[in-house]
């Protein structure tokens, strides 16, 4: 499986999540916000965490215009594969890709700290390697996490099966608890929790590990 | 030219950073504060003859985030 990770100026998980990648077995290359065209042999683009554009304007938001980020959106539109993480997620709301925004967390507070997620849905490429109800840990550090949806998209969500991971305990004050959502076509996953930071013994967790296993397990074999 | 946006969280959509202010002008002896909502004013300077169409665009496109935020768009 091959993995792309963009690299916008603030980002500061791209290496992290190309480790995690790599780690699951796919080739990993890393690109540059300004190129223009992904590599058109992605099986998936991983969009990671950081402050993309120093959070100017808002999180996320000048990386959305990004020139990489129009091929990204092309990719998406033909059923690639994506995930967005922390600021990936946030770069995925404003980009449309992802419903929703980010907001200011409730409690106005950086949070940086692991914390319990209940598995929601197992049918797509990211959470098959989880069981439904499954309460994993993952790491989450943000300022803007705070998952704003109207009343009729949440019913949406829950509707269509499109709500990843919920808070055990909801820190930040995202609508529903809701701390990752994945697109209508199920390939798209974006949420604020880092399983890229608990793939290793020495981070203290490895229950990030199933995510990249089954993702490049089932893309392989798509 | 110049144009002034402001951009202002929707009607129903909490708003943390307006609610800290408003419990901070309560804690300086301000009563009756009942409510703060925070924003952003965005000036713009344009080329003359730019057409209000194209900043309702930049607003839609970038300035605001629609899902959850409205703007107003000042020619000043």
């Amino acid at each position: 499986m091959k993995a792309g990770v963009i690299v916008f100026p603030g980002s500061n998980c791209d290496r992290d999540l190309a480790v995690a990648f790599e780690r699951a077995g796919a080739q990993v290359s890393m690109i540059w916000h300004k190129e223009t065209e992904l590599p058109d042999d992605l099986d998936i683009v991983g969009i990671p965490g950081g402050f993309s554009f120093g959070d100017y304007l808002r999180c996320g938001a000048i990386a959305a215009q990004s020139p990489i980020t129009r091929s990204l959106i092309r990719h998406t539109e033909r059923g690639g594969y994506a995930m967005g993480i922390c600021n990936g997620f946030q770069v995925l709301t404003e980009t449309g890709i992802l419903p929703g925004a980010l907001m200011r967390n409730a409690n106005l507070k950086f949070i940086c700290k692991p914390i319990e997620l209940k598995v929601e849905n197992t049918d797509c490429a990211f959470l098959s390697g989880y069981s439904q109800g499954q309460e994993i840990t993952v790491p989450i550090a943000h300022h803007d996490g705070n998952y704003n949806v109207t009343d009729e998209k949440l019913a949406q969500l829950r509707d269509e099966g499109r709500i990843a991971f919920t808070y055990c305990d909801n820190p930040n004050g995202s609508t529903g608890d809701i701390a990752g959502v994945i697109s209508k076509n199920r390939r798209v996953l974006g949420m604020m929790p880092h399983p890229e930071r608990c793939v290793d013994d020495r981070h203290g967790g490895t229950d990030g590990v199933a995510m990249f296993r089954s993702l490049v397990d089932s893309v392989v074999a798509a | 030219m110049k144009v002034r946006v402001d951009v202002m969280l929707k009607t129903g959509v909490l708003d943390p950073q307006g609610e800290a202010v408003r419990h901070a002008l309560g804690n300086l002896g301000f009563s009756g504060v009942e409510g703060v909502r925070q924003g952003k004013v965005i000036e713009l300077d344009l080329a003359d003859g730019t057409k209000e169409a194209d900043v309702k665009k930049m607003c839609e496109k970038l300035l605001a985030n629609t899902v959850i935020e409205n703007y107003v768009i000042e020619v000043l």
